[in-house]
C-alpha cells in the first residue's frame, strides 16, 4: 500500500499523460467518422486501447472519485467500441445469408413450420365447415363489397386491373404481406399467442371465403385467381408465423440461459427467415399485381407459375443453388 | 459518477473492464423525436418537390386517376423515406442515426462493440411491437421498467444505447495536472473543478466552496475571514498556482 505522500507523486505522474489521452481520444473520433484504411493508424488506435487501459486502471486506485477517472472510463469505452468494430461487406453478409443462413434457420425451424401449417390448414378447414354450414356468418370475416360481388356472380378480383394499375397494385399489395409477416413474427413476443391468432384468423377467413365464393359457383376462378400468387404468400405465412412461434417458445419454455437471453437468441436466429420472407414476398406482390388478376393468363400458365415460383422458394430455403460455387465474390476478386 | 456505476461493464482484452454509461429515456427520446422530425421532413420535402415537378404547376393534388408514375415517384419515394429511415441509416451510420448523433448516444450490443446488421434489422423489425397501442406507448413504458432502459427491440436484438460523447472537456486532466502543487492530486482536480465552473455558480455558491476548499487546505474558517467575492477566486488561484 503507497503513503499518501507516495499516491501523490504518483497520481501526479498519471495526470502528466493528459496530452497522450487527448490524442487517443482524438484519433478514436477521427476513426469514427471516416473509418480505418490505413493499418498503422489502426495498429495504434490499439496502442491507445492499451494506454487508457494502464492508466484507467491506475486512475481506478489513485483517483477513484475524480473527474479525470470519468474522463479515461468514458474515452477507454470510446476506444473499445471502435476498435471492437468489425467490417461489413455487403457481398459476403449477403453470399453467407443466401449460402449459410437461411438454410440453416430454415432446418431448425422445421418442426415449427409443420406445426404453423397445421394450425393453418386447421383454421381454414374450420372456416370452410363454419361457412359452408352457416353462410350468413360470411359478414363476419368479409366486407360488404365483397359479399355483394360474389352474390351478383362475380368476384371482386374481376376488373381490378381497371381501377388500379399494376405497378401500384403490386406495391400495395407486398407491403401489406410484409407488413402481416412481420406482425406474425413479432407478435411471438406475445408468448406466442399473437402469432397463433393471426395465423389461426388468416387460414380461418381464406377458408371461410372459399366456402362463401363455393357456394355461388365461382371457387374455380378464386382458385385460378389465387394459384400464382398464393403458393408462395401463403407458405411465407406460415414461415413467418413459425420464426414467431420460436420466440414465443422462447419466452414460454426459455431454458437454463433464461428468459431474456433467451428470448435474444432465439429472435437474432430466426429473424434470418424474414429477410427470404421479404424476398419471397416482394416476387409475390408482383405476380399478385401483374399476373394473377390479367385474364389473358390461362390455367395452366397460372400452375406453372404458381408451381415454379413455389420450387423458386424451395430452392431459396434449401440453399442447393448456392453450394455448387466456391465462395465468389472471394475467388472474382483474385 | 453515478452513471459510470449503473452502466454497461464488459471484460475485455486488456483485463481492464470497459464501463459505458446506459442512455435513458430522456436521452432515447430526444433522439426519436430529431430523428422523426428529420425523417418527416425529408419525405415531405420529397413529396413536395416531386409533385410540384410531375404537375408542372404549382399544385401538390394527386391526379384523378391512378396513376402508377405518380405513386412511383411521388408516394413510394416518401414513404420509403419515413419507414424505412431507422434500418437504413443505422446500417449506414453503424449504429448512429442524426438524431442519436445529436444526442451523444449510439447503439451497441452487450458486448460493447458496435451492433451488426442481423442485430440492427431485428432491432427494428419490432418496432411493430414497441410503437403499439400508439406513439411508441410499449417502447417507452419498457424503456421506464427495464434495469437497462430497453425497449422490446433492444431485448430480440441484444442492443443497447450508450452515450459517445466523454461529456468532459478534455482540459480538464491537463489543468488539473499542471496545477499539482501544494494541493494533492484530488485537491488539485476540485480547484480546477472549481475555476472552471466559477462563471457558472451563483455568488453564494462560489464563496461557499471556495472556503471550504481553502479551509481544508490553509487553515480554519476564522483565520480565512471574510472577503469579496473576487477575493476568494484570486486566493483559490494562488493555491492553485502554488508549487
Amino acid at each position: 500500500m503507497a503513503s499518501p505522500g507516495q499516491r501523490q507523486i504518483l497520481a501526479a505522474a498519471l495526470l502528466q499523460r493528459a496530452g497522450l489521452w487527448r490524442a487517443a481520444e482524438e484519433r478514436t473520433r477521427r476513426l469514427a467518422a471516416a473509418g480505418a484504411d490505413d493499418a498503422v493508424e489502426a495498429a495504434r488506435l490499439a496502442e491507445d486501447y492499451r494506454l487508457l487501459a494502464h492508466d484507467l486502471a491506475r486512475a481506478r486506485v489513485l483517483l477513484p472519485q475524480s473527474r479525470t477517472r470519468e474522463y479515461l472510463e468514458r474515452a477507454y469505452g470510446g476506444v473499445h467500441v471502435e476498435l471492437h468494430q468489425g467490417a461489413w461487406r455487403l457481398r459476403s453478409i449477403l453470399w453467407k445469408l443466401l449460402r449459410e443462413d437461411i438454410p440453416q434457420t430454415t432446418r431448425w425451424l422445421l418442426p415449427y413450420i409443420a406445426w404453423t401449417t397445421l394450425i393453418f390448414v386447421l383454421a381454414a378447414l374450420a372456416g370452410y365447415a363454419l361457412i359452408a354450414r352457416y353462410p350468413d356468418l360470411i359478414a363476419l370475416v368479409a366486407g360488404p363489397e365483397l359479399i355483394a360481388s360474389v352474390e351478383h356472380g362475380k368476384l371482386w378480383t374481376e376488373g381490378l386491373l381497371n381501377v388500379v394499375p399494376s405497378s401500384v397494385l403490386s406495391v400495395q399489395i407486398l407491403a401489406n404481406n410484409i407488413v402481416v409477416s412481420l406482425f406474425a413474427y413479432c407478435a411471438g413476443f406475445l408468448f406466442g399467442l399473437g402469432t397463433l391468432y393471426i395465423i389461426g384468423l388468416n387460414g380461418f377467413m381464406l377458408g371461410a371465403v372459399f366456402a362463401f365464393v363455393r357456394q355461388h359457383g365461382l371457387a374455380e376462378q378464386l382458385a385460378g385467381f389465387i394459384l400464382p400468387h398464393g403458393c408462395v404468400e401463403l407458405s411465407v405465412m406460415c414461415l413467418s408465423g413459425a420464426a414467431g412461434a420460436a420466440v414465443g417458445e422462447a419466452l414460454v419454455r426459455p431454458g437454463p440461459s433464461g428468459r431474456m437471453e433467451s428470448f435474444r437468441a432465439v429472435a437474432l436466429r430466426s429473424g434470418v427467415m424474414l429477410c427470404a420472407c421479404a424476398v419471397l414476398l416482394i416476387g409475390a406482390g408482383l405476380i399478385e399485381g401483374f399476373i394473377s388478376p390479367n385474364p389473358r393468363f390461362g390455367l395452366p400458365a397460372r400452375v406453372l407459375i404458381g408451381v415454379g415460383y413455389w420450387l423458386c422458394m424451395l430452392a431459396l430455403l434449401s440453399g442447393r443453388p448456392w453450394r455448387a460455387y466456391a465462395f465468389w465474390p472471394q475467388t472474382r476478386r483474385d | 459518477m453515478s452513471e459510470l456505476s449503473t452502466g454497461l461493464r464488459v471484460p475485455s482484452a486488456t483485463g481492464i473492464e470497459v464501463s459505458l454509461p446506459i442512455a435513458g429515456p430522456g436521452a432515447r427520446s430526444l433522439a426519436f423525436i430529431i430523428d422523426w422530425h428529420v425523417r418527416a421532413i425529408v419525405a415531405l420535402g420529397w413529396y413536395v418537390c416531386a409533385a410540384l415537378l410531375y404537375n408542372g404547376h404549382w399544385s401538390l393534388a394527386a391526379p384523378a386517376s391512378n396513376e402508377a408514375r405518380w405513386f412511383g415517384a411521388v408516394v413510394l419515394p416518401a414513404m420509403a423515406i419515413y419507414f424505412l429511415y431507422h434500418p437504413v441509416v443505422e446500417l449506414a451510420m453503424h449504429g448512429r442515426t442524426p438524431g442519436k448523433r445529436s444526442a451523444g448516444i449510439r447503439i451497441v450490443t452487450r458486448h460493447g462493440s458496435p451492433a451488426g446488421v442481423g442485430p440492427l434489422l431485428v432491432r427494428n423489425v419490432f418496432r411493430v411491437i414497441d410503437s403499439l397501442p400508439v406513439f411508441y406507448g410499449l417502447g417507452l413504458l419498457l424503456v421506464l421498467w427495464t434495469r437497462d432502459s430497453v425497449r422490446c427491440g433492444d431485448m430480440a436484438g441484444g442492443t443497447l444505447l450508450v452515450y459517445e460523447r466523454t461529456g468532459l472537456t478534455s482540459a480538464s486532466p491537463e489543468a488539473a495536472a499542471e496545477r499539482v502543487g501544494r494541493l494533492d492530486a484530488a485537491g488539485a482536480e476540485i480547484a480546477a473543478d472549481l475555476l472552471e465552473r466559477w462563471p457558472e455558480l451563483r455568488p453564494e455558491a462560489r464563496v461557499r466552496l471556495a472556503r471550504a476548499l481553502l479551509q481544508r487546505y490553509l487553515g480554519s474558517a476564522a483565520e480565512l475571514g471574510d472577503a469579496a467575492e473576487l477575493e476568494w477566486r484570486a486566493r483559490i488561484e494562488r493555491l492553485a498556482r502554488a508549487r
